[in-house]
C-alpha cells in the first residue's frame, strides 16, 4: 500500500500527467489508499497508472459497484489496482449521478474486467460506454430494475412456489 | 453469434407458448436441418463446414454446477465457448445489507460452498480491518488451521469430481473419503460438517476441543501417504496423461490480463501466491513452499493442487506445533461475545451480551477491500459501511467468477472432450459464481 504521503505525490503526479482535474480526491484509511477520479478522465488515469507511472499498477483484480444512498452523487464503481512487483494495492473510485450512471470501459486495457463491468450494470445500472458485450450476467435479460441499489425493496418481487402458484396467473409468460 | 439457429418464425407474433406443441416452441432446433424437410433433397449439405450451436449445461453432471456454455462446434472442434451464468444466483450480496455484521458471516460462507473458511476469513478481516480489531494470535492461528484443511478438503472434492469427469471413478471414492475425514474435524470444533461459521470477527468462536489436536494429527500422519496412492493412480496414468497433456494451454501474461490467479495461474509458472506475496493472518510465521508449473496445461494444473495439498498439510502441522496459549478470539466486549460463564456472575456482561445479539456491533463510516488467498484464487472482500450495525455493501470478488473468463481461452480450437478436461482442471464454483 502507498503511505498517505506516496498517495499525495502519486495524485499529484497523475495531475500533471493526465489533467488537473483528473483526481477529484484522495482518501487513506484503515491502511488503504483510495484515489478519486473524474468519470470522464477513468480511462486515462487508468492507462497512465498502468503504463506511464513511475510506480506503476499492472494488473485489475476487482471492480465493482457501490449504492452510497444518502449521498449525491449515488453511484460509484471502484477499481482495486495491484502493483506485483512492489506487491502494493491501489483503490481507484469514480462518482456517478442516477440520472447520469456513464462511465467509460476498461475492457480494452484491462480485459478482466468484462465480467465485472456487465456485474456492475447488472446490480447497478450502470452503463460502461465502450462495453463489447454489454448484457446482463447474472439476473434474467428480461429482469426489470437494479437490485443492488439501496432503494430497491428486499422481497419486493414475489417468490414462486406450488402453493401460491394460482395466485399469479400465466406467471410463466 | 448463432443468428443460424434461431431460425423461422421468431419475426412473426408468438402463439400462446403451451398451447404450442413442443416442436415449434424448441426455436433451437431447425428441422429442414437433419434432413426431413423439403430443403434436404435439392441443397446439399456440407458437413466440414457446418457450425452446430449447442447448449452444454446449465444441468450437466460435467460442468460442476449450474453452468451453461454455448458452444459453436464444427465437428467435434470448439469454434466459440459463451459461458452464461446466473442460474443459481441468488442475491447473497444483498440479503447481506440486511444483515448485522456478525449474522452476515452465516451468508458469506454459502458464496463458495466448498471454501466457506476462506469466505468466513475474508469477510472478517475486511470487518477487522474497518474496526481496527487485532485479532490474539492463538485466533489467527486457529483460523489458519481452519483454512488450510479447508483447502485440503476443497482441493479433494476438486480432485474426486475432475477425475470423474475425465473418467476415474476410483478417484471420487478415495478423495471422499479422506475429505470426510476433514470434515469431521470441522464437526468436532465447530458442530458443522460444512459452513462451519468458526470464523467470527475478532478471532474463532470457540477453542478446538480436547482431542480434536491428536485426531488432527492423526490425518496429517494419514494424509501424504494417501497422497501418494493418488498419485500413483493418476500421474502416469495413460488415459489422464493423454486426456490432460498440453491441453488448455494459455500464456501466463494473457492469464494476468484476465485476472485470472491461483493454482490456475501458478500452473502457468507465476508464483503469485498471497500467503506469501502480501502474508495474512499468520502465514508468515510457517515455513511452506508455492508449487508452479511450466508449461500451463490441465497436468499441471493438477499438479499444483496436488502439491499445494502437501503443502497445506505442512502449515498446518507447523500450526498444531506452534499453537500459542493465550485467548482465541478478542476479549473487546464491543465486538465479541462475553464468555458464557461469565454471564451467571456479571452484569456488565450480560448487557454486552444482549446488545451485541439485538443490535450487533456498529461499525464506524469507512470503506475497505480485503483479499485472501482460496484454494482458487484471490477471494476479495469489499465493505462499505455507513455508521450502523449492517454494511451499507458488501461485495465479494470471487476467483471462480474471474477465472471463468478465461475457458474459451482455453477451449477454443480443442476439442470438445478437451473443453470438459479444461472445465474441471478451472475448478469453477457456481455459488461462488452467482452469489
Amino acid at each position: 500500500m502507498p503511505d498517505a504521503t506516496g498517495l499525495e505525490l502519486l495524485a499529484q503526479r497523475i495531475r500533471g500527467a493526465v489533467a488537473d482535474d483528473a483526481v477529484v480526491g484522495t482518501a487513506y484509511q484503515h491502511g488503504q489508499a483510495m484515489l478519486e477520479v473524474a468519470p470522464a478522465r477513468v480511462r486515462e488515469v487508468l492507462t497512465y497508472l498502468r503504463d506511464k507511472d513511475e510506480e506503476p499498477y499492472e494488473q485489475l483484480l476487482s471492480l465493482h459497484g457501490v449504492d452510497y444512498l444518502p449521498e449525491e452523487p449515488r453511484l460509484g464503481v471502484h477499481y482495486q489496482l495491484l502493483a506485483r512487483a512492489r506487491r502494493e494495492r491501489l483503490g481507484v473510485k469514480t462518482r456517478v449521478t442516477v440520472e447520469d450512471p456513464v462511465v467509460p470501459s476498461v475492457v480494452d486495457i484491462f480485459p478482466t474486467a468484462n465480467f465485472h463491468e456487465r456485474e456492475a450494470f447488472d446490480m447497478f445500472g450502470l452503463l460502461f460506454d465502450g462495453h463489447p458485450d454489454p448484457r446482463r450476467i447474472l439476473l434474467p435479460e428480461d429482469y426489470e430494475g437494479f437490485p443492488q441499489r439501496r432503494d430497491f425493496p428486499v422481497g419486493g418481487e414475489p417468490v414462486l412456489f406450488t402453493h401460491n402458484e394460482h395466485k399469479y396467473p400465466r406467471w410463466y409468460e | 453469434m448463432s443468428s443460424d439457429g434461431n431460425g423461422n418464425g421468431a419475426e412473426h407474433s408468438r402463439p400462446d407458448p403451451l398451447a404450442a406443441p413442443y416442436r415449434e416452441r424448441e426455436q433451437s432446433v431447425t428441422l429442414e436441418r437433419v434432413g426431413h424437410g423439403p430443403a434436404a433433397a435439392t441443397e446439399q449439405l456440407e458437413p466440414e463446414t457446418e457450425l452446430f450451436t449447442i447448449n452444454l449445461g446449465p444441468h450437466h453432471p460435467a460442468t460442476h454446477g449450474v453452468l451453461r456454455l454455448l458452444c459453436t462446434l464444427e465437428g467435434e472442434t470448439v469454434l466459440d465457448v459463451k459461458p452464461i451464468v446466473g442460474y443459481v444466483h441468488t442475491g447473497i450480496e444483498k440479503s447481506m445489507e440486511t444483515q448485522q455484521y456478525w449474522k452476515a458471516i452465516t451468508f458469506v460462507e454459502r458464496m463458495d460452498y466448498l471454501a466457506y473458511n476462506f469466505n468466513a476469513q475474508a469477510y472478517c478481516m475486511t470487518v477487522e480491518r474497518l474496526l481496527d480489531e487485532p485479532v490474539p494470535a492463538r485466533g489467527e492461528y486457529l483460523r489458519v488451521i481452519h483454512c488450510e484443511l479447508n483447502r485440503i478438503a476443497s482441493h479433494l472434492f476438486w480432485l474426486g469430481t475432475s477425475a470423474l469427469d475425465i473418467g476415474a471413478i476410483t478417484m471420487m471414492w478415495w478423495a471422499l473419503r479422506e475429505r470426510d475425514y476433514v470434515l469431521d474435524l470441522f464437526e468436532m470444533s465447530s458442530g458443522q460438517r460444512m459452513h462451519t461459521r468458526y470464523i467470527q470477527v475478532g478471532g474463532v468462536i470457540d477453542d478446538i476441543p480436547p482431542g480434536w489436536e491428536r485426531k488432527c494429527r492423526e490425518f496429517l500422519e494419514l494424509f501424504p501417504a494417501r497422497i501418494d496412492q493418488y498419485e500413483a493412480l493418476l500421474d502416469k496414468n495413460e488415459i489422464w496423461l493423454q486426456r490432460l497433456k498440453n491441453v488448455g494451454v494459455v500464456s501466463p501474461e494473457r492469464l494476468r490480463e484476465l485476472g485470472v490467479t491461483g493454482p490456475l495461474l501458478r500452473a502457468a509458472g507465476d508464483p503469485w501466491d498471497l500467503r506469501k506475496a502480501m502474508p495474512y493472518s499468520a502465514y508468515s510465521d510457517f515455513d511452506f513452499q508455492i508449487p508452479v508449473g511450466t508449461v500451463g496445461d490441465c497436468y499441471d494444473r493438477y499438479r499444483v493442487r496436488m502439491a499445494e495439498m502437501r503443502e497445506s498439510a505442512r502449515i498446518v502441522e507447523q500450526a498444531l506445533d506452534g499453537l500459542p496459549e493465550g485467548p482465541y478470539i478478542t476479549t473487546n466486549r464491543k465486538v465479541a461475545l462475553p464468555p458464557r460463564h461469565e454471564l451467571a456472575t456479571s452484569m456488565e456482561a450480560l448487557i454486552h451480551h444482549f446488545k451485541l445479539v439485538t443490535e450487533g456491533f456498529r461499525v464506524g463510516p469507512g470503506e475497505a477491500y480485503c483479499a485472501i488467498e482460496s484454494p482458487r484464487g484471490e477471494l476479495g472482500c469489499y465493505i462499505l459501511a455507513d455508521g450502523s450495525a449492517k454494511p451499507a455493501r458488501v461485495h465479494v470478488r470471487d476467483p471462480s467468477f474471474v477465472n471463468l473468463q478465461a475457458l474459451p481461452e482455453m477451449s477454443e480450437g480443442g476439442l470438445i472432450a478437451d473443453m470438459i478436461a479444461n472445465i474441471a482442471m478451472l475448478d469453477p464454483i457456481l455459488g461462488g459464481i452467482d452469489r
